[in-house]
Order: structure tokens, then sequence, then C-alpha cells
């Protein structure tokens, strides 16, 4: 097995604004998910959200305001799964509710040692 | 915090953001004060938006409740303090409401009281005398039940401006005359408590009339009124056997939601629903709710009404019902609330007791030209009388009357009934 970071890129909560009944089916769908990549042991880890601001620091010390790009370029969050391969990993984040808001999932293998 | 399975979760969500943003946007105003309901409320959307955010990785933590009390106190905090910086005004204001602040959901005991407690407290001040009864209701969707003004628009099929106005006068006459959430006392008390159930139960009859291709979010009004009528029953200071009546009169129509429609959605009516079907422990619930409304004093028509529902819901058969009293019950009702509306209603219990020409006789008499179920009810009537060529008119015209394609389906099956049976037409 191997592992994989998905990089979820916009559709959590940027735009306009959801209803609190919009948020609970939004919340159904990813608790499903999780839940069921959970279940069937392709989670290495959960994940975490990422807060919105953020700081850019290049060489020279010089640090600028984030966020960096568009609000659908914004990366949201991030979990690690576990697949057989590149391809088993794009196939399972076909799965991912950020779709249903707009949003997309870069998928990157973790380089083994 | 862990992950459910599926269904488990399913039930958790469901109604979660809606009821916490309730309890949220109670509390906060409370804090804040009503005039400034916008803050609250755009305080109140980032604080769930955080939870949607940070829920979806790390599953719902044990006690929702108090973790978006902390969010939302920090996110308030944060706001006076920008505010702070832009003016004066909220500066001499600044200690007050942020000792407000603080005191939200620190001690967790006395939490749930509180959040209790702010919500009656908004309902009251919803349904504040000086407000529009149109505008009461939405503004109780819009803050307790945490209703979007598109949701609010659809529930009552009218325009997202409308609502808008509506809200907007609510919010109006709060800042004109510095209304606060207080929590009145003696005869105000009595009489704000009926202001409130009254509004509560036009919230659930809203969302019982309406059989619509979209269903789901109607049942969510009756769901989002008898929540509210709960929390006022639970309050031993401020319940009524009133309050007791109407949510027995809720809880016993609730019971039988699931029959009102079939599988295609198509309306079912009473006679033909499969009362196997309806929900065995919502009536127990209602008949017990009923039974502590001191019901023996009929001092409400929430008791009456409930009281008519409550033979409906015990009733072996459509053919067992004890119509004679249930007709007596709707001439007790009719006494107190002598609407055009409830001697339609009555006119049914009049037909089984006295025979169709009876019914027929009693509706020709009624102002409610213009409306559907009248027409329907008539129809009814005439075809039981065996008046077809009445009967197919009286269809038509309700047919006319209304532009629900779940009723007119009903119509158009009365009709052919008629058209069947009379060669010709």
């Amino acid at each position: 097995m191997n592992e994989f970071v998905f990089l979820y890129r916009g559709g959590m909560s940027d735009g306009k604004q959801p209803s609190p009944k919009d948020m609970e089916a939004q919340m159904q769908r990813w608790q499903t998910w999780m839940g069921k990549l959970s279940e069937e042991g392709k989670l290495k880890d959960f994940g975490a959200p990422l807060q919105r601001e953020g700081k850019h620091v290049a060489a020279g010390g010089v640090v600028t305001d984030g966020p960096f790009s568009e609000g659908k370029e914004i990366i949201g969050g991030y979990s690690i799964v576990k697949a057989k391969d590149l391809a088993e990993a794009a196939q399972i984040a076909k799965g991912c509710p950020v779709f249903d808001t707009g949003g997309s999932v870069e998928v990157r293998p973790v380089a083994p040692m | 915090m862990t992950f459910r399975m599926s269904a488990q979760v399913n039930d958790i969500v469901e109604h979660l953001f809606r009821q916490e943003s309730g309890k949220l946007v109670s509390s906060l105003a409370r804090a804040f004060g009503l005039s400034r309901l916008d803050a609250v409320e755009d305080v109140v959307q980032d604080a769930l938006l955080a939870a949607l955010n940070n829920w979806s990785f790390r599953g719902i933590p044990e006690n929702p409740t108090a973790w978006l009390h902390r969010v939302a106190k920090n996110k308030a905090v944060d706001l006076i303090r920008k505010r702070n910086r832009e003016s004066r005004e909220t500066a001499e204001m600044l200690p007050g409401m942020r000792a407000a602040l603080l005191s939200l959901g620190i001690e967790q005991n006395f939490l749930s009281w509180e959040i209790e407690d702010s919500q009656l407290r908004m309902m009251f001040a919803c349904c504040h005398p000086g407000i529009p009864l149109e505008s009461q209701i939405a503004l109780t969707l819009k803050t307790l039940c945490g209703f979007s003004v598109r949701e609010i628009a659809s529930a009552f099929l009218t325009k997202e401006p409308a609502i808008e106005k509506r809200l907007g006068r609510a919010r109006k006459y709060f800042r004109d005359h510095h209304v606060e959430l207080e929590a009145p006392t003696g005869d105000i008390l009595h009489r704000r408590m009926s202001a409130v159930l009254s509004c509560l139960y036009l919230l659930f009859n809203e969302g019982y009339k309406r059989t619509d291709s979209d269903g789901l979010v109607q049942y969510d009004l009756c769901l989002e009124a008898l929540r509210l009528a709960l929390i006022v029953t639970e309050h031993p200071q401020i319940s009524s056997s009133e309050a007791f009546a109407l949510v027995a009169l809720m809880t016993l129509i609730a019971a039988r939601f699931e029959t009102r429609t079939n599988e295609h959605g198509d309306i079912v009516l009473l006679p033909e629903q499969d009362r196997s079907r309806w929900n065995a422990e919502l009536i127990e619930r209602g008949l017990n709710y009923l039974a502590r409304s001191e019901p023996d004093m009929y001092s409400s028509s929430y008791h009456l009404e409930a009281a008519i529902q409550s033979l409906h819901t015990t009733a072996r058969s459509f053919e067992e019902t004890d119509w004679p009293a249930i007709l007596g019950l709707y001439k007790r009702l009719y006494a107190i609330k002598p609407s055009p509306i409830v001697a339609m209603h009555m006119s049914v219990s009049m037909g089984e007791v006295h025979g169709a020409e009876a019914s027929i006789a009693f509706l020709s008499g009624l102002p409610l030209s213009e409306y559907y179920l009248y027409h329907a009810l008539l129809g009814d009537a005439y075809l039981k009388a065996g008046r077809q060529s009445e009967a197919a008119l009286s269809f038509k015209r309700a047919l006319e009357l209304t532009m629900n394609s779940r009723e007119k389906a009903l119509l158009t099956e009365r009709l052919a009934c008629v058209a069947g049976a009379v060669p010709g037409t």
C-alpha cells in the first residue's frame, strides 16, 4: 500500500453563503465519505481543515499576506489516503464531496523512502 | 470525536445546524442586544462555517452546542475589538457587552438552561405585538429555526424580496422601539404567551397545508413549530395548559404525516389512509400531552382541536370514528373561533352524522367561493348525495382555484369518479 496526500481545493465554504440546512447536507456528505474510507481501512490520516488566512514568506525575509490565489484555488484541507497506486487513489478521490460545492482534489503520492 | 456509521450520522446531523443556529442567535442577541441582530447573524454564520469545515475532518464533538458557543463567543469578541477601533460608540458599550459574552458557554451545567431561556426570550421578541403577524413568522424562522431567506420564501411560495421586507420591518421595529430580550411577567406574559402560541400554530399550519412536490421543507416547518412549542411546555414558570394542548394537537397531527402521501407523493385523504402506519408512539405522546393540558376545561381552541384529533387518531376506521363527538367539539370550537374555515371543516362531521344533504345546506351558506378546498368538500358532499352534475361542477371549480399539482391530480381523479358514473359526460 502506498500513501497519497489529498489536497482539497476550494469548495469548503468559499463563495455564496450556504444556509444551515445546506451545511447539514454538506456535513452529511463529508461524514459519510470519511466514514466509508475509514471503515475500508483506506485512511492513513483524516487530515485537517486549513484556515483561510496565511502568510507567504520569501527569500530575504519578505513576508506577504495570503490568500495567494483565487478562492477556488485555495487549499481548504488535506487527508492522507492509502491506495495500491495513483490510479486507485484518483478513483477514490472521485467520490469526494468537495465536487458538490465546486471544489477539486489534487492527488499526490508521498515519495517512498 | 469519532466518525459514526452513516445512518447514525444522518440522524445526528439532520437539523443540527439549524437548531444550533437558533440557539446561537438567541444567546448572542441577548449579549449584543436585539438592535444588532444583523451583526449577530453574521457571527453565527461564521461560527457555523467553522464548524462545517472542522467537523467534516474531525467528526462532530461530544457537545456541539458548547463547541459552537465557544467559537461564536471568540468571533464576537473579535468583532467588538474591530468595531471598537472604528467607532467611539461601541467603545463605550464595550465593557458590558464583553462581560455578557464572556459568560457565554463557560459554565457547562448552566449553559443548556441559559440557552433554553434565551430561545424563549427570542420567541417573545419575535412575537412582539408591534410586529405584523407575517413578519413574526418570518422572523421566528430566520432567528430561531436557522432558515435562510430563500428557504422561507420557498416555504411561503413567495419571492425573496418580500421576505426581506418582512424581516426588515421587524428589525426596524426592534431598533426604533429599543426592544430587548426580556422575560415578561404577569398579565403581559399571558398576552405575549398567546401571541407566541398563535405564531407557532400558524407556522405549523403553513407546513401542514402544503403538500407540494417539495414536501420536505414543509414538514420542517411543522417540526420546528413543534420543537419551539416543546421549549415552552418544558419551562415550568412559563408553560400553560394552552401550550400543552398545542403540543398535543401538533403531535397527534404529526403522527399521521407519513400516510398523507403515497410513495409517488400523491395526496391520500383520511378515509383511505393506512391507519396501521400511523405513528403509535407519537399518538401516545400526543394523548399524554392532551391529558396534561387540563382537557376538561377546554379553555382554548387548541384544546378543542387536539380533542378532535385525538378522536381521529384513536378511531379504528373512518366509519368507526365517533362523528357525533367530533361534531359536538366542532360546535364548541366554532363558538370561540367563529371562522368560515372552522365551519367548512365541521361540514365533514355534519355530513357523517346528519347526511350529505345537511352538509351541502351548511356549506352553501359559507363565504368561501374563492377557496379550492371549499369546492372540493362541496363536490364530495354532492357526490355522496348522488347529485352528479353538481359534484362535477364543484370539482371543476376547485380545479380552477388550485395551482398545486398534487391537489390538481387528486381533484382530476375525483372528477373522473363523477364522469364515470354519468354516461355521456
